[in-house]
């Protein structure tokens, strides 16, 4: 039987290192909703996602009153856009009607965020998907709740750099429309290579074509707790080290386990994934930095960071995997800037560059995220360091992901707010060299040699 | 069957138990076990109850707990024991 002191242990983490489980996402598929007319096509999808994830907040917060563990966001994902409103959509303002669709939807059934407005582009652009793209500023000017991504390479299909060069473009747009309000709508813009179709993190979640009708998944958390539980363990050798990350991502993830099935149950829908990921927050004491300093770097983005955030990655998958009976989404430590105190700190005291950020991307969970820069950096040189970033995913086998928020107006030294879970953003230096040239050209990156396994 | 994990943690005063008890059977809540100790310098009590024939539901009862921890100045908390046993029990 349980003992006092498991139970106290299971709530010190709730209560003073901040362990929740981050989001439950429900993946809903809008494929059925296809319709060639467009008022049809949106009058399906508001009626199709209002109707499955009617109960979603609700039973939300009945699981979190009756284990007593917060479940900080309630979400949705659906189908890619572009491949729903292809047979609609003749203009990108068309689109944006569907944009606005889901806005009110996710008002409606009271979720913080849905996300899929999105497009697959690894390898070429349909003209659905370019309008779809064209259509991203307007799109996440015009709602509150909407989150979009695309994906623009992988490892099978190399990367589309006709949508790389594009992508730069809208960026810096998105940024242009949404100046009166910090740039948000780039915080709720994401591009990514070899994008999993199961991620139930926002800004890049989206209910890929191999996903069933409806599904549930759920992203756990808990930077807080590892950090504590290396406390107890201060200056013990690796294996210590490995062993401490490993047990307690396995407690944490038992959670996220729990909450999942209880869910999926309630809501009648099956239970897809647990996403592993050790998610910061802006607030204290909830910071995947702060477990890197602990582990002995005196500020994140000093010498040895890459390799303690190898080690934790793999720490926190090896201790998560046995915890869930089905993983999948990013799974993994994410170091989104704005979102993580410690990461903020160590950006102002000049330790962390985007260049180190890039190199601990090709070690940890997704890429360049909530970075933002001076406004007037080049679209191009925006397009590069996304195509740096997917190349990274391409050839190492892994998702990497930019989300940049070049801040108009502002420059180096500049913070700008973004308030809540997107925090506060330092903005970070660029190089300006130009690479114009380079991503001018037309056409594709091919996949690289080890991609051919057959 | 349906185990709820109550516990109290603050410091510890006359009448917890009672006040506490007293909300329990008012709501048909059976009481299976009682264990207490001491960690941290703080008064940690924890009850195994039966909440399989309570008149509230999983949300009410963690409600009214909390507001009676808040008159008392402590933290009341009840919560599905399987939290506990996922968290805890391969």
């Amino acid at each position: 039987m349980i003992n006092i002191y498991e139970v106290h242990e299971t709530n010190e983490m709730i209560m003073h290192e901040n362990l929740d489980v981050r989001t439950i996402t429900m993946g809903i598929s809008l494929l059925d909703c296809i319709d060639s007319d467009l008022d049809k096509l949106n009058a399906n999808i508001y009626e199709k996602i209002t109707r499955l994830a009617r109960d979603l907040v609700k039973t939300g917060r009945e699981i979190e009153d009756e284990f007593g563990i917060p479940i900080v966001n309630k979400r949705i994902s659906v189908t890619p856009v572009a491949l729903v409103g292809g047979a609609a959509c003749k203009t990108p303002e068309d689109f944006v009607t569907i944009a606005k669709t889901l806005d009110r939807a996710a008002e409606e059934v009271g979720v913080n965020f849905l996300g899929g407005y999105s497009a697959l582009v690894s390898k070429h652009m349909t003209a659905a998907d370019e309008l779809l793209i064209r259509s991203i500023p307007e799109a996440l000017a015009n709602t509150k709740l909407v989150c979009a991504s695309v994906n623009l390479g992988s490892t099978k299909t190399g990367i589309n750099m006709d949508a790389v060069r594009l992508m730069g473009t809208i960026i810096k747009q998105t940024a242009e429309y949404t100046k009166d309000d910090g740039c948000l709508g780039c915080a709720k813009l994401v591009v990514f290579c070899n994008a999993p179709d199961d991620n139930p993190f926002m800004a890049g979640a989206f209910h890929g074509v191999t996903e069933g009708d409806c599904v549930i998944n759920v992203g756990v958390s808990g930077p807080g707790v590892v950090k504590h539980a290396l406390e107890s363990i201060h200056g013990q050798d690796f294996e210590t080290l490995c062993e401490t990350i490993k047990k307690t991502a396995f407690k944490v993830t038992r959670v996220g386990q729990l909450v999942a099935s209880e869910a999926s149950k309630r809501l009648g829908v099956k239970f897809g994934i647990i996403d592993l990921s050790l998610a910061p927050t802006p607030a204290v004491g909830d910071s995947v930095s702060d477990i890197l300093e602990e582990m002995g770097l005196e500020t994140t983005g000093c010498p040895g960071t890459t390799a303690a955030l190898a080690l934790l990655n793999d720490q926190v998958k090896k201790g998560g995997v046995m915890a869930s009976s089905y993983v999948g989404g990013l799974s993994g430590a994410f170091i989104p800037v704005s979102e993580d105190q410690g990461m903020i700190n160590a950006v102002r005291n000049g330790s962390l560059t985007i260049e180190k950020l890039e190199a601990m991307t090709c070690v940890c969970s997704v890429g360049l995220d909530m970075l933002a820069i001076p406004g007037d950096v080049a679209a191009s040189t925006i397009s590069g360091i996304i195509a740096d970033e997917m190349a990274i995913g391409m050839v190492n086998q892994k998702t990497t992901a930019v989300r940049v928020i070049p801040v108009i107006g502002k420059d180096v030294g500049d913070t700008v707010e973004f308030g809540g879970l997107l925090g506060t953003a330092p903005v970070m230096p660029v190089n300006r060299k130009s690479c114009e040239e380079f991503i001018s050209r037309k056409g594709c990156i091919p996949a690289p040699i080890h991609s051919f396994k057959n | 069957m349906k185990k709820t994990i109550i516990t109290v943690v603050g410091h510890d005063k006359v009448g917890i138990i009672a006040k506490v008890c007293t909300y329990l059977s008012d709501h048909n809540i059976n009481i299976l076990d009682i264990s207490q100790t001491i960690i941290d310098g703080f008064f940690n009590m924890m009850m195994i109850t039966d909440t399989a024939q309570a008149t509230v539901n999983a949300s009410e009862l963690s409600a009214d707990l909390k507001a009676i921890g808040d008159n008392l100045g402590l933290i009341i908390r009840s919560q599905n024991e399987e939290i506990f046993n996922m968290m805890h029990r391969v």
